[in-house]
């Protein structure tokens, strides 16, 4: 069935074999899925080498496909569309509707595969030492290298379709490992929140498919010739005002509300924290720098469609800024209150994801996809880094204010590590989270939303003080409890004693070598972690200072790589050019070796420098961008595959602003952490028992604003108990009732006619009327008799009666 | 028009051949004896592959005989014999109140035979068309039926887990 | 050849088989009973497949041999776990769900 519709995509563009082929991605962990599940408990490793050899593979092949787009861009015309690598195979057809599985490679995607396959490899090297003798083991890699197939799956998508899969997959894995030591009851708890929650958001991903299919495909069938799932069709076919508004909005909105959920933006935001009672490494690669942002690249994948359905660069505030607005700061408060350093860098995270989307939502999609980018390294880096303490120091405990504290001493790469990451998170300027960051709320402002610009700067004033907090309480003061070398026995540390049981149980049934060696970890007291665990970390941190230089904009334009690299250019362009249609009944195939031209007149565009109100017309007609007008007026003769974004000029002065707003965050966190924590301070501590609006805020915080409350006790009490409730009530009264109750309440009316008409009527009369009454509910009450065959009768004989009167009306 | 139609082979031999599975038919759902009825639904299920050729559809027959004679009436005298039904007259394979059929099986017929009468009164069926080659037929089931097709064979699978699963000794 | 005569034939099938259903006590005789029903159908579709000149009514009566197989397959399993917990396939004393 496999019809292969290869086709070179250009004469011009140069392209490879690992671009050609980037579909095969996917396919090694999923192969390495296979072989774990099958064969891994009989692996001299337990099945983890072939995790992190596919994972390595699919490393190889993403550098390739991205070293080759590199090259494929450079040869290029500057500014010049750049048609991505399609290849589709007809996955499964039925009766008009085919579908077709692929690969749609571009700039986002190569981004986006090399991101998930380095940092699943890395992690994969960690969770070796990091699980050491956990007894799921072999079930752990492979979970994780399903995760690392679906998400690669979903990255290389060619359709919506394909796109779903592997974001359904990805939800599975996390449930999964969320729930991998599902024998605590608050794991298996966070598993299902996070599934359901997820799910809740996954119902707008299907309705907004679905909608955009019916509303796309006869457009993009008659004039591309691809269907209406494919990521091509919908990007070119939401700009060219085909689109009826009600169709794309609506279709948008359904989209969106999935990216809530899988992005944890608010108000689906409550599952992520709670994910992190999964294993550390799977906090690192799934909810924090790979999986979570599904949501995010699902809006930059299919921009177009939001840029157009939710009116973005349109006069006011969309949906998607203000959702993102929201996240940012109601995360970084969370943040605050969290005595676990878990739940701060996964507040911190949904913080993060929050600026991405009000990135997407405010026009700035390269800054966003390029947060997508730095925040992969650093955040990855951060959770790695709480696992290595917990895993070498703090004996398995992540709570921050008990079990930690002057770790800088005995973990000294990990303490850099961490500092390096946590300046790049805050944005300080060269890491990589300041060229990411600051670039997202500049393009913010520029484009006009001064509101979401100031909410992003809080933001950041927001992150510097509670990673400060976090990394003073950790890393600085004195060592308390488990990092001063406290052998805790008991079971109790809250939700995250799971942990600590967990490494008991397993070092109990995994022999004596296992447990002699957790006994050194006691003993020794806090030292710094193996090198399977410091190695990660250092190439992270590397990485988290250095990746921000591939789109340095303070530099000059010559070094926005990234942005040459990754952005699409919003080009009116041929339609032939991206027409290849999907495998189909008789492989038609439109003259995909035309290539791409751009449609004359189109040249009359180039040069025209954005409209900068700053002095700098040097820089913006140095960026030499095509202003087109894709995504404001219909294009005639061709397609639009991108809406035309401005860019803000960078500018010392702004940087500079947030920079200071950043030091005053870090600044005034470390001196109220030395006063409540160090001198312990009388007029601080306590502060939020004694002054009650403080207090309240405080508690406000602690309970995440009550949305856990509104949405078990409130949502779900009054949508599901009504529901059984009403189940139960039907069962009760209208079913049993319907049989027994006509006899019974036939009895009822009976006596009651013997009561009280009796006086009045002949004797006989009424006693025969209460008797066939009573017959009547004893003829009917046979009709409940459990038998099988009676049904049947019944069912026959009703379908003939209906059937029969049916007839009769007829002729 | 009939009359002529009647002395057509096609006819007769349909005739006959129906007036054997209506009264197979029959005693299946009559005899008193378990065997016997699976016999006697060997008997139906031939008819009807025999019916199928009339209509011009061989490898749908030869199927019917494989799967339903073969394999099918294997597996219910098999059914037959672990639950260790008495090989013999049995009195009580019926119902207590069986009557309640007779009703309904005439209603029922009777509503089918107005409506059948009524909407196809006397089309006729093509008599010179072709016999459909296992090739087209291959074409439909592989090509638009493949959708229903997966779905198939996700259901056979489902029935040979639920079947072990149900019937081992555990 | 009538198209009526294949589907009047179907239809005193499928009451036979109706009959058998609601008349069998014994649960053997009532699959029995079912595959005369899914016969009647397919004598059905493939009337009126030869009647429309096309394929898609044979495709389906194989799709319906195949369920029939299935069904046969499963349903003779439960007879036996019935058994096996019983000592009786009679469907008669299958009534805990008597009102």
């Amino acid at each position: 069935m496999l019809a292969a519709a290869t086709e070179m995509t250009e004469t011009v563009l140069s392209s490879g074999w690992f671009l050609e082929n980037a579909w095969i991605i996917p396919i090694i962990p999923a192969i390495s899925f296979a072989l774990i599940i099958f064969f891994g408990k009989r692996m001299p490793k337990k099945g983890s080498e072939f995790g992190v050899a596919s994972m390595l593979g699919a490393l190889v092949f993403s550098a390739g496909a991205a070293y080759q787009w590199i090259q494929r861009v450079n040869g290029a015309e500057e500014g010049a569309y750049i048609a991505p690598i399609v290849k589709t195979w007809t996955w499964w057809q039925n009766d008009g509707v085919s579908l077709g599985i692929g690969q749609h490679v571009d700039g986002l995607t190569v981004t986006i595969l090399l991101v998930v396959a380095f940092i699943s490899s890395l992690v994969q090297i960690y969770s070796l030492e990091y699980l050491r003798g956990d007894r799921r083991y072999t079930h752990f890699f492979a979970s994780l290298t399903l995760f690392s197939a679906g998400m690669l799956n979903m990255v290389v998508a060619e359709n919506m379709i394909q796109l779903i899969l592997g974001w359904e997959i990805m939800g599975l894995c996390s449930f999964m490992l969320i729930g991998h030591w599902w024998e605590e009851g608050a794991n298996s708890r966070a598993a299902l929140k996070a599934f359901f929650t997820t799910r809740t958001g996954d119902i707008g991903l299907l309705t907004g498919t679905a909608v955009l299919y019916f509303a796309a495909n006869e457009w993009t069938t008659k004039t591309l010739g691809v269907s209406g799932f494919s990521i091509r069709g919908l990007s070119s076919w939401a700009l060219s005002g085909d689109p009826s508004s009600a169709a794309i909005t609506v279709g948008a909105v359904a989209l969106f509300i999935a990216a809530i959920g899988k992005s944890g933006q608010f108000p689906l935001h409550t599952w992520l924290p709670d994910a992190m009672a999964g294993p550390t490494p799977v906090s690192s690669l799934l909810h924090s720098s790979t999986m979570v942002v599904a949501g995010v690249f699902l809006v930059a994948r299919v921009y177009p469609v939001f840029f157009e359905g939710l009116n973005i660069l349109g006069s006011g505030a969309n949906f998607i800024v203000i959702i993102g607005g929201i996240t940012i700061v109601i995360a970084a408060l969370l943040a605050f209150v969290q005595t676990d350093i878990k739940k701060v860098l996964a507040y911190s995270t949904v913080s993060q994801l929050g600026y991405m989307m009000m990135g997407l939502g405010a026009g700035a999609w390269l800054p966003a996809v390029f947060h997508i980018f730095t925040h992969a390294f650093f955040k990855a880096c951060l959770f790695l880094g709480a696992g290595s303490i917990s895993h070498s120091s703090s004996h398995h405990s992540f709570e921050m204010k008990k079990d930690m504290g002057g770790l800088r001493k005995f973990m000294p790469i990990t303490f850099t590590t961490w500092i390096i990451s946590t300046l790049a998170l805050c944005g300080v300027f060269p890491f990589s989270g300041f060229f990411s960051k600051d670039e997202i709320i500049d393009n913010v402002g520029y484009a006009g939303y001064n509101v979401f610009m100031i909410v992003g700067l809080a933001g950041a004033f927001l992150t510097a003080a509670y990673m400060t907090r976090a990394t003073y309480l950790t890393f600085f003061g004195s060592p308390r409890g488990a990092s001063a070398g406290e052998h805790h026995e008991e079971e109790g540390h809250g939700a995250h004693a799971s942990h600590d049981d967990h490494a008991h149980d397993s070092h109990d049934t995994h022999g004596h070598d296992a447990h002699a060696s957790h006994d050194d970890h006691a003993s020794h007291g806090p030292h710094e972690s193996g090198w399977l665990i410091t190695a990660p970390l250092i190439i992270l941190a590397t990485l988290a200072l250095s990746s921000g230089f591939l789109n340095a904009a303070p530099f000059g334009h010559s070094w926005e790589n990234f942005k040459k690299w990754v952005e699409p250019s919003a080009e009116v362009i041929n339609p032939t050019g991206i027409a290849y249609v999907t495998g189909g009944a008789g492989e038609a195939r439109i003259s995909s070796d035309e290539p791409t031209e751009p449609v004359e007149g189109e040249e009359a565009h180039s040069g025209a420098p954005l409209a900068a109100a700053s002095g700098e017309e040097d820089h913006s007609s140095e960026e030499g961008h095509h202003k087109s007008d894709c995504g404001t007026k219909t294009p005639v003769d061709g397609v639009c595959v991108a809406p035309q974004l401005n860019h803000a000029p960078f500018k010392w002065s702004k940087a500079g602003l947030s920079m200071l707003i950043v030091f005053a965050g870090m600044l005034s966190s470390w001196i109220l952490c030395v006063q409540l924590y160090e001198r312990k301070n009388k007029k601080l501590v306590g502060l939020t028992q004694r002054n009650k609006a403080l207090g309240a805020g405080y508690k406000f915080l602690v309970n995440k604003y009550y949305l856990d409350a509104l949405y078990e006790n409130v949502i779900v009490r009054s949508i599901a108990h009504p529901i059984a409730r009403g189940a139960y009530w039907i069962n009760q009264n209208i079913l049993d009732g319907i049989v027994n109750g006509a006899g019974t309440s036939a009895k009822t009316v009976a006596g009651w006619v013997y009561r009280n008409v009796d006086q009045k009527l002949v004797d006989g009369a009424v006693n025969s009327s209460g008797n066939a009454a009573q017959a009547a509910g004893g003829a009917l009450q046979p009709v409940q008799s459990g038998k099988v065959n009676m049904y049947g009768a019944l069912l026959f004989g009703a379908a003939a009666i209906g059937a029969l009167i049916l007839v009769i009306i007829n002729t | 028009m009939i009359a002529a139609d009647l002395l057509v082979a096609q006819n007769i031999g349909f005739a006959i051949i129906a007036a054997i599975m209506v009264i197979g038919a029959l005693r299946v759902v009559t005899t008193s004896n378990v065997v016997h009825a699976a016999l006697w639904l060997v008997v139906v299920l031939a008819g009807a592959a025999a019916q199928y050729v009339l209509l011009a559809a061989e490898f749908v027959a030869i199927t019917q005989v494989l799967v339903y004679i073969g394999a099918v009436m294997v597996l219910f005298l098999f059914g037959t014999m672990l639950t260790r039904a008495r090989i013999g007259v049995e009195t009580d394979l019926n119902n207590k109140n069986w009557f309640m059929g007779v009703p309904v099986a005439v209603l029922l017929f009777a509503t089918l035979a107005i409506a059948l009468n009524d909407g196809f009164g006397d089309q006729r069926l093509p008599s010179d068309s072709p016999v459909v080659s296992t090739q087209q037929l291959s074409d439909q089931i592989f090509g638009p039926y493949l959708l229903p097709f997966w779905a198939l064979s996700f259901v056979l699978l489902a029935a040979v887990i639920g079947a072990i699963v149900l019937s081992r000794r555990d | 050849m009538l198209l009526n005569q294949f589907l009047i034939l179907g239809a005193v099938l499928f009451c036979i088989g109706v009959y058998g259903v609601i008349a069998r006590k014994n649960a053997v005789m009532v699959l029995m009973s079912i595959e005369l029903i899914l016969n009647s159908v397919n004598i059905n579709l493939l009337a009126f497949s030869l009647r429309n000149g096309s394929v898609d009514g044979h495709t389906f009566a194989l799709y319906v041999i195949a369920v029939a197989a299935a069904e046969v397959g499963v349903g003779l399993a439960m007879v036996l776990l019935m058994y096996r917990n019983r000592r009786s396939i009679g469907l008669d004393e299958l009534s805990e769900m008597k009102g």
